[in-house]
C-alpha cells in the first residue's frame, strides 16, 4: 500500500472543497445573509425617507453597515459544525498547518458570504438611488474590503469557541476591528457614486485585506488551537 | 475665591468633568483594595478547608 | 547573562512581595504630582488666549486618555509575555490592566464630551481621537467580556491575550482610519492643543499630571496583581507564610 504525502496545499484545498460541497447541500444557509442584507438595505426608505436623492446620501453608510452585520451574522456558522462533529479538532492534531486549514475555511466562508453580498449590493444600490456608473467601483470595493471582514471574522469565531451566547461577543469583537474597512470601504462608494476616482481608498482596502490575509489565518490558527484545549 | 469657582462660566463643564475623574481615581483604589482583601479572606478560608481536611 | 531575575519574575510569591513593596513607592509621588498638578493647572497656569478657562479640562482629560490607551498596551504586552513565556503571572497583569482601562476610557470620553459642550455646543463631536476612544472602549468590553465568557482561567487568559495582541496591532490602524474618515468629512476637532507649542506655565501641569496617573496606575495594578495572584494561587504553600 502506497501512502502518498499531503500537502498543506492540498490539504487547505480539501478543507475548502468540503465547506463549500457542505454548503452547496443547505442552500437556504446561503441565502439567508443574503436576505438579512437586502432587509437592513430596505429598511432605510421605510425608516427614513423614500426620495432618492436623500437615499444616495446615506447609500454608502447603509450597503457597508449592512455588509457587515450579514457577514457577522453568516460567522457563527463558520466553525460551528466543526467543532460538534469533531472535525477541528481533526484539524489541529492532523499534522497539517492549521494556518492553511484556517486560511482555507476563511476562503471558504468568502465565497459562501462576502462574495455573494457583494454582488447583490448593486441591487440594492439602485434601491438606495445609487446611479449605475457607480456599480464596477461599489463592487470593487465591497470585494476587497468583504474579503478583509471574513479574516476578522474567522480571528473572532476561532476566539469565541464554546462560549454561551457567543454570537453577540463575536459581534462585539469584531465590529471595532472592522471600523477601518467601513471607513475606507464607505467612503470609496460614496466617490464611486460621486464619480471621483476612488483609488486611494481603494488601496487602502487592498493593503488591509493583504495584511489581513498575512496576519489573520495565524491569529485565527492560534485562537482555535486555545479554543479546542 | 467664587470667582475661581466661577472659573468664566465654563464651571458647569469643569467642575463635573474634575469631579468625575476624582471618582474615578478614588473608586479604582477603592475596588482594588477590597479585591485584595477579598482575595485574602478566601485565601485564608481555602487553607483554613484544607487544614481541617488535613487534621480531622 | 543571568536570567535568574527574570524567571523570578514569573514566581508569583516574588512578585507577590515585590508588589507590596513597590506599592507606597508608586501610591505616595503619585499623590503629591496629581495634586501638585492640580494646583498648578487650576491656580497658576494662565487662561488659554482662545478657550479662556475652559481648557483646564485638558488637565484631567488628556491624562485619562493616555491612561486608556497606555494601560491597553500594557495588557497587550504582558498578554503576550504570559502567551509566549507561559508565565501565569503575566497573564495576572494583563487581567488586572482591563477594569481600569476601561474606567478611564469612560473617564475620556466624559471629560471630552465636557470640553466638547461649550466648545462646540453639542455633547457629542465626531472628534477623531472622541472617537478612536469610544472604540477603544469597546475594545475593553470585548477583551472583559471574552474573559468573562469562557470558564476555563487558562483559556481565558490565553484567549483574551490573542484577542488584546489582535487590538493592539489593530489601534493605530483604527486611529489611522479614523483620523483619514475625520479630515474627509471635516467633521469639528475639539482637541487641538499642540503639546510643544504650549506655553511652559501650561505645559508643566500636564506633564506633572501626566506623569502622576501613570505612577497612580502603577499603583493600582499592583494592589489588583497582588489580589489576582492570590485568587490564581488557591492554597498553594507560600500563602500560608504570606498571610501570616
Amino acid at each position: 500500500m502506497t501512502v502518498s504525502r499531503t500537502t498543506a496545499f492540498s490539504a487547505a484545498w480539501l478543507v475548502l472543497a468540503r465547506d463549500l460541497r457542505l454548503a452547496i447541500r443547505r442552500p437556504a444557509q446561503l441565502i439567508q445573509p443574503l436576505a438579512f442584507f437586502a432587509v437592513v438595505a430596505l429598511l432605510f426608505p421605510l425608516g427614513y425617507t423614500p426620495e432618492l436623492g436623500k437615499l444616495r446620501a446615506i447609500a454608502p453608510g447603509v450597503l457597508w453597515v449592512g455588509a457587515l452585520l450579514a457577514s457577522m451574522l453568516a460567522l457563527e456558522s463558520l466553525f460551528r459544525d466543526d467543532v460538534s462533529d469533531g472535525t477541528l479538532e481533526q484539524f489541529v492534531v492532523c499534522g497539517q498547518p492549521l494556518v492553511a486549514l484556517m486560511a482555507a475555511k476563511t476562503l471558504a466562508h468568502w465565497l459562501l458570504t462576502g462574495l455573494p453580498l457583494t454582488l447583490v449590493a448593486p441591487v440594492l444600490g439602485i434601491a438606495l438611488g445609487v446611479p449605475v456608473a457607480a456599480m464596477p467601483g461599489i463592487l470593487c470595493s465591497l470585494l476587497l474590503g468583504t474579503i478583509t471582514l471574513s479574516l476578522i471574522g474567522a480571528v473572532g469565531a476561532g476566539l469565541t469557541l464554546g462560549v454561551r451566547r457567543g454570537g453577540v461577543l463575536l459581534s462585539l469583537l469584531t465590529l471595532p476591528l472592522a471600523v477601518p474597512v467601513l471607513v475606507f470601504g464607505a467612503r470609496a462608494t460614496e466617490l464611486a457614486i460621486i464619480g471621483e476616482s476612488l483609488m486611494g481608498p481603494l488601496y487602502l482596502l487592498g493593503a488591509l485585506a493583504v495584511l489581513g490575509i498575512t496576519l489573520a489565518p495565524l491569529a485565527a490558527a492560534a485562537a482555535v488551537r486555545i479554543g479546542l484545549e | 475665591m467664587s470667582e475661581f469657582f466661577a472659573m468664566d462660566g465654563y464651571a458647569i463643564f469643569l467642575w463635573p468633568a474634575y469631579l468625575v475623574t476624582l471618582i474615578a481615581i478614588l473608586a479604582n483604589v477603592v475596588l482594588a483594595r477590597r479585591a485584595h482583601d477579598e482575595a485574602k479572606h478566601e485565601a485564608r478560608r481555602r487553607l483554613a478547608v484544607e487544614d481541617e481536611g488535613n487534621s480531622p | 547573562m543571568n536570567w535568574t531575575w527574570f524567571h523570578r519574575l514569573g514566581s508569583p510569591p516574588h512578585i507577590y512581595r515585590i508588589a507590596g513593596t513597590l506599592t507606597p513607592w508608586f501610591a505616595w509621588p503619585a499623590g503629591l504630582l496629581i495634586v501638585a498638578a492640580l494646583y498648578s493647572g487650576l491656580v497658576l497656569a494662565p487662561p488659554d488666549y482662545q478657550q479662556g478657562e475652559g481648557f483646564r479640562i485638558l488637565y484631567v482629560h488628556a491624562p485619562s486618555a493616555w491612561l486608556a490607551v497606555m494601560i491597553y498596551g500594557v495588557m497587550a504586552s504582558a498578554a503576550a509575555v504570559g502567551l509566549i513565556w507561559r508565565m501565569k503571572v503575566a497573564h495576572a497583569v494583563a487581567a488586572s490592566c482591563a477594569g481600569v482601562g476601561a474606567w478611564f476610557t469612560v473617564v475620556s470620553l466624559v471629560t471630552g464630551m465636557l470640553w466638547g459642550k461649550p466648545m462646540w455646543g453639542t455633547y457629542w463631536v465626531w472628534d477623531p481621537r472622541l472617537t478612536a476612544q469610544l472604540i477603544l472602549l469597546f475594545l475593553y468590553l470585548g477583551y472583559m467580556g471574552l474573559r468573562a465568557g469562557i470558564d476555563d482561567l487558562g483559556r481565558a487568559d490565553r484567549a483574551s491575550a490573542v484577542l488584546a495582541i489582535v487590538g493592539v496591532i489593530n489601534i493605530p490602524i483604527i486611529r489611522y482610519s479614523v483620523e483619514w474618515w475625520n479630515s474627509i468629512h471635516q467633521a469639528p476637532s475639539v482637541m487641538k492643543m499642540d503639546r510643544p507649542s504650549m506655553p511652559f506655565d501650561m505645559l508643566a501641569p500636564l506633564l506633572m499630571m501626566l506623569l502622576g496617573f501613570t505612577l497612580y496606575f502603577a499603583a493600582v495594578l499592583l494592589v489588583r496583581l497582588r489580589a489576582e495572584i492570590l485568587r490564581r494561587e488557591r492554597t498553594a504553600s507560600w500563602i500560608r507564610e504570606v498571610l501570616r
